[in-house]
This record gives structure tokens, sequence and C-alpha cells, in this order.
């Protein structure tokens, strides 16, 4: 079941924050929803160094939706990478 | 998935970006000084916001009053790149109120240790131990704020706003920026003092100005630097910090600015410090944990501000009155040590931002 955390709104560093608290839960497919450069930037620097994949997606008003999934295949396997 | 594409996206995002952005924001701050700027005070975003507190009369202490613009860069800088990269988005509602007081006790803190958290840097850099001291205060202050954004403290969502409630501060900048050009009666200027000791209009502004930019590119933070080595374990905005310490500590030897000691009281002593170590520490831990809790340090604040973050330019109003009250409340330190209420204010402080770091906890799901 892919876990879907809303961060628009949340200024910096709770986006991060809750891929963190996420990744801690042992969640592995996890879709964040962010509406800023800055926090789309943090949370791809955070997965690349907790050797997780991920990928953001530009939607529409500036948003974006990053997949992070602790196995790479699984995120190949859906269509990502 | 490429790990580089994104990055390619922002280059003053990367790792090399950021340490250039240090690089930068240390020799613009011994550079400030060089050029006029009080000692080891270059850059202050808490000491500059006191002058413009002491420059539109939120308090009368005369040797601190000076529309500094420094300021007004710093929050135009951002504006600039944010509408230069598509990235100005206007947005409030994070607890506003709350942020309006987070802003007033950092800047009570931090002008009893006398310094932002790039003050306290260039102090070191300048030699003056003191601000070792203040450092190690700020980075426990972190400590614990980070602890608390660990644990579930929340401020709310902000929501898009209409652009015209996210330009205020900028506004602000635009009607101080029309102040030194018109230099009206009711503005008041230190004849005497820190804020009488000033670069040239021009260098001040367009330096600021070029840092404000690259801090909104970069998403420079001093205080993010070590919230992020805390909860994230990332080292990256910290590789900023210390590319400011290292650059502005080559630069204030390269100009003959840099003389290394504690004392404040013999023949070169520490230029607007004070040696009551407690008061160093727990002035910048007050500071280090308001800053965290508010999501950023006093300098990333005004880049928000500039970007249309109407919560960040809440925080920055509440620095400025701050500012007043720390002087007329004798709360701000001289090189005698923290103002006669200093100690008292830094406690309450201490004490409200706790309660505040357990009782804003919101359910996450």
């Amino acid at each position: 079941v892919t876990k879907i955390i809303d961060a628009r709104g949340l200024a910096c560093p709770m986006p991060v924050v809750l891929v963190k608290r996420a990744i801690d839960d042992c969640v592995t497919e996890l879709d964040i929803l962010v509406d800023n450069e800055a926090a789309r930037e943090n949370i791809l620097r955070f997965a690349a160094s907790a050797k997780t994949a991920a990928e953001a997606t530009a939607e529409a008003d500036g948003e974006y939706r990053i997949r992070i999934r602790r196995d790479r295949e699984l995120l190949i396997a859906l269509g990502g990478g | 998935m490429e790990n580089g594409k994104w990055k390619m996206n922002n280059l003053l995002s990367s790792t090399a970006g950021i340490v250039i952005v240090g690089l930068v924001i240390g020799v613009v701050g011994a550079l400030l000084q060089y050029a006029g700027n009080p000692p080891n005070m270059g850059i202050c975003v808490a000491c500059m916001e006191r002058d413009v507190a002491g420059a539109i009369g939120l308090h009368q202490a005369d040797k601190v009053q000076y529309l500094r613009p420094e300021i007004i860069g710093f929050i135009l800088g951002g504006f600039l790149a944010a509408i230069a990269f598509g990235e100005f988005r206007a947005r409030n509602g994070s607890s506003p109120a709350l942020r309006f007081a987070l802003g007033l006790f950092a800047m009570l803190g931090a002008l009893v240790f006398l310094g932002c958290p790039w003050r306290a840097l260039l102090r070191i850099a300048g030699g003056d131990a003191n601000g070792l001291v203040g450092l190690a205060g700020l980075v426990a202050g972190i400590a614990v704020g980070s602890w608390f954004l660990r644990n579930g403290f929340e401020p709310g969502r902000a929501y898009p706003a209409k652009r015209p409630a996210g330009s205020i501060l900028l506004l602000v900048a635009i009607a101080f920026l029309a102040m030194i050009a018109l230099q009206p009666d009711f503005l008041r200027s230190s004849i005497e003092g820190p804020g009488s000791m000033r670069a040239p209009v021009a260098a001040s502004l367009l330096l600021a100005l070029a840092v404000g930019f690259l801090a909104q590119r970069s998403r420079f933070c001093t205080v993010g630097a070590f919230r992020d080595l805390f909860i994230i374990r990332s080292p990256h905005l910290f590789y900023g910090v210390l590319a400011l310490l290292v650059a502005a500590f080559l630069a204030n030897l390269a100009l003959g600015q840099f003389h290394a000691g504690f004392s404040i009281a013999e023949g070169k002593p520490q230029p607007i410090a004070h040696t009551v170590h407690l008061w160093n520490f727990l002035g910048m831990a007050l500071s280090g944990l308001c800053f965290v809790l508010a999501g950023g340090c006093p300098g990333r604040q005004l880049v928000l501000s500039g970007e249309g973050d109407g919560d960040a330019a809440v925080f920055v109003l509440g620095m400025l009155v701050g500012g007043g009250i720390a002087h007329n409340f004798a709360i701000a330190a001289s090189p005698a040590g923290p103002g006669a209420n200093g100690p008292a204010a830094v406690v309450i402080g201490l004490v409200f931002a706790v309660i505040m770091g357990f009782a804003m906890k919101e359910k996450m799901s």
C-alpha cells in the first residue's frame, strides 16, 4: 500500500521531516505532494543520501508528486525511472 | 533514474553551489566591515534589524540607529531571484502570531549575545572567542528545537495567498529604500557608536542584493545547517556554513581584521562583545530554538519574505519589534554584559519556546 503524504503548504523543513519519519517507520512506498522547489530539492537530496529511489513529477500549479520507493526495482516496475 | 537530473535545474542547490554561496557571504561580511560597517559586523541580520528599529524610533538607544541598506538588499535580492526563476509564491497562515513571538524572542536572545548566527560565525572568523560560546549555545538551541521537530512539533499549513498579501515586507523594503533616498526628518541616525559605522550605501545595498539573490537560489541557512545534521543527517547546508567561516577568516587575515582572544578589556578589545559566557550561551540557545521552530535563520527569513512567504514576514516584524523592546527594556547587552533585564528575558523566552515546542504537537497521519 502506498502511503501518501500531503506536504503542500508545509514550511521547510516539515516535508523532509515527514519523509524521514515515514522511512524510519519502514514505509516502503511513499508518495509525497509538495508545492515548492526547495522542498522538492530537499526530499530528493535526502532520498539519495538514504539510498532510496525517488522521482519527482511536476503537477499543476508548481506542485510536485515525489514517489519514494525503498526498492529501486519496485519504482521501475511501477513505470518510474 | 538519474540522481544528477534534478541538480541541473538549480546549480546553486548542489553541494558546490552551497559552498560557493557560503564563500561569497563570508567574503562579503569581511568586505562590508572593511568598507565601514562595525567590526565583526559586516553582516548581522539581528544587529542590522535592531539598527533599523532604532532608525524608525522603536527604541531610543542613540548609538544603534541606522536604516541599514543590507536588510533591504536581502529582501529585494530574494525577491528578484524568486521572480527570475518563477518561485515567487504568495502564501501565509501557518501560526503567524506564534511566529511573531518566536521572532521577538529570537531577537532578545541574539541581542543578549550580540549577534545573529551569521555574526556568530563572523565573530569567530575575526578571532573573537566569545563567538565560539555563542555558537555552542546556538547549536544547543537548534538541537533542542530539532528534537521538538522530530517529535511532532508542527506550526500548521500555510495556504496560497493573493500576491499583494505576500508582498507586504517587500513594500516595507521599498518604503525603507525611499526613506534612505529622501532622508525624512523623522528618521533617526546615530552620530556615534556602531550605528554610525557604515559601509557606503551603494556597497551595502548591492552586496546585500547579491547575497539575497544567491541565498534564495541555494536555500542557504545557518540554522538549517545544524538542524539537517541532527534530523536527517545531511551535511549539505553545513558545508555552506563551513565555507562562510573559512572565507571570512581568510578575508579577515588578508584585510588585517583578525585578532584572536576573549578579552574585551586591554589594548585591542573584542569589538561589540562581552565575556559573560553563561548569557552568551543561553542567549544564543534561545535564538537557535526560536529560529529552528520558525523554520530558519534570520537571513533565510528575510529571503523567504522576499519570495512571498507572509509567515516569514511576520517573523521578521517580530524581530524588528524585539529589537525595540531589547533596548527599551534594558535587555540588550553591552561590553559590560547583558542588560539588567537580559537574563530574565532569556529565561522567559526559553520557557515560552519550550512550552510551545511541547504544545504545538500535531497528530501526523
